[in-house]
């Protein structure tokens, strides 16, 4: 098994996937917010396209918005997320627009999870903070927000372990994770396959187990009481 | 006489003016051609049977419910419909709840300290200062580190009138403030609303508690299937109703 891991720079490609999940979570975290927040905006317009927004991400297999964002953004339209004369171009830029695709697809998730935290608040906090003057940018952020995301925890988890398994798929666009190495290591190993998919399942258990718990613990500990 | 009288004869002028506010929810008539005049300095209480649109009245007057026609002043200002005018207007307006509705996430002080940090641009340590003298006003200056979940629900509503007088509001609404409270502290709150009046607070108050009305009120307004049926100083209305329909309402309510 060490054999494997160091043939296969095994930790390198665990190393790219921890990547991908922290630069996914957080531009998904950011994203799903700005859209939960045209969702719950008096503002027609606002509502309507974050409506889209979701309809549009959520309902898409993931495996296409990765393919498209190389072929589409990349190809056709010319999109530059790296400096062109870089030796590792095509690397980074494959790199960067899997994390564009994961946070893109998975910020629908986390807007509909900070939605289901705003139904955890009571109608009369927004309606206190609307009859002391505050204005609904301030009572977003001092009132609704802070209470849904307490309430939303539990489900912004679950989003992020989906996002982290997820980081799978973008071995359709050749970056180098972890799925990445095992059909390498499936292709030259095909002997000790059973122990190379059990290194895979552990590794990802050891990943996401650790999240689930912390989640479980925060939701508990910063739980609003009423 | 009494204190009411004396009360009575310092009114100023006319702060909060209804004319013929109409409001429908669906096919129901709830609110019919209010016509209502608030003066400075005077304590209106709003009493009628379930359903009669009172609550319903004390929320639009500062459009936490919209009505279709008819118009609200405050301080002859018409009452604006949307945006930062509605707020600034609302600033102006306290409004104590039913059920309380102090912001669960923040605690005792921070809830008194909100409005007028984010609203009235009030530097915190003046907010902090201020409010401390109003927790102590209200009897609940030892809770002011605790979060609402914490306190009774007496306590939690004297911290609720607390942080609507840290606005410092030319008016105060009271929706229904002790309806949500167990008995034995329903005179606390009702205590320091009787104080509140006597300071000289315009208030607006909808309720059940007729000890109340009776100790505190300049006026009664009595309300019937969303119309205003009767209205009077609390001596007269008590004592010596003109309507049928309000006979009939003391007479179930005060016959224990």
């Amino acid at each position: 098994m060490l054999e494997l891991i160091e043939r296969f720079d095994f930790f390198g490609a665990v190393g790219l996937t921890l990547w991908l999940t922290l630069w996914g979570a957080i531009l998904a975290f950011v994203l799903g917010t700005i859209v939960a927040i045209m969702r719950l905006s008096p503002v027609k317009a606002l509502q309507f396209a974050g409506t889209v927004y979701v309809t549009a991400f959520r309902n898409t297999p993931l495996t296409l918005i990765v393919i498209a964002s190389n072929l589409v953004l990349w190809n056709q339209l010319g999109l530059q997320l790296a400096p062109r004369d870089s030796a590792s171009y095509i690397v980074d830029t494959n790199i960067r627009l899997a994390i564009l695709s994961l946070a893109v697809y998975h910020a629908a998730f986390v807007c509909e999870a900070l939605r289901s935290g705003v139904n955890t608040i009571p109608v009369g906090q927004a309606e206190a903070a609307r009859s002391l003057g505050l204005t609904f940018a301030q009572n977003l952020r001092h009132i609704i927000l802070p209470q849904a995301l307490r309430g939303a925890i539990t489900p912004l988890g679950n989003v992020l372990i989906a996002l982290t398994k997820n980081t799978t798929v973008v071995t359709a666009i050749g970056v180098a994770q972890v799925s990445h190495s095992m059909a390498r290591m499936i292709e030259f190993r095909s002997d000790v396959i059973i122990l190379i998919f059990g290194l895979v399942a552990i590794t990802f258990v050891a990943l996401t187990l650790p999240m689930g718990m912390l989640t479980s613990w925060l939701s508990q500990r910063l739980a609003v009481r009423r | 006489m009494t204190d009411t009288t004396r009360r009575t004869e310092g009114l100023g002028q006319p702060l909060v003016v209804l004319k013929d506010v109409n409001k429908h929810f669906g096919d129901l008539h709830v609110l019919k051609d209010i016509n209502l005049t608030v003066r400075e300095g005077e304590v209106v209480v709003v009493i009628g049977p379930s359903g009669s649109g009172k609550s319903t009245l004390c929320r639009t007057i500062n459009r936490l419910e919209t009505f279709e026609s008819g118009s609200i002043t405050i301080k002859g200002v018409e009452l604006p419909k949307e945006g930062k005018a509605l707020a600034k207007l609302r600033a102006d307006v306290g409004m104590v709840f039913q059920s309380f509705n102090l912001f669960h996430h923040k605690t005792i002080l921070e809830n008194v300290t909100m409005g007028p940090v984010k609203v009235r641009k009030m530097k915190p340590a003046e907010a902090k200062e201020h409010a401390m003298k109003l927790l102590t006003r209200v009897g609940v200056e030892h809770q002011a580190n605790k979060y609402p979940a914490q306190l009774s629900g007496g306590q939690q509503q004297r911290v609720a009138i607390a942080r609507s007088l840290a606005m410092n509001p030319t008016v105060m609404l009271f929706d229904e403030p002790t309806s949500a409270l167990d008995p034995e502290m329903i005179n606390e709150v009702l205590d320091v609303m009787t104080s509140l009046a006597h300071s000289g607070m315009t208030m607006i108050v909808v309720t059940h508690e007729m000890g109340f009305a009776r100790k505190a009120a300049d006026r009664v307004v009595f309300m019937s299937d969303g119309a205003i049926v009767e209205e009077n100083t609390p001596e007269e209305f008590f004592t010596n109703p003109q309507s049928a329909r309000a006979k009939d309402f003391l007479g179930k309510i005060l016959t224990h």
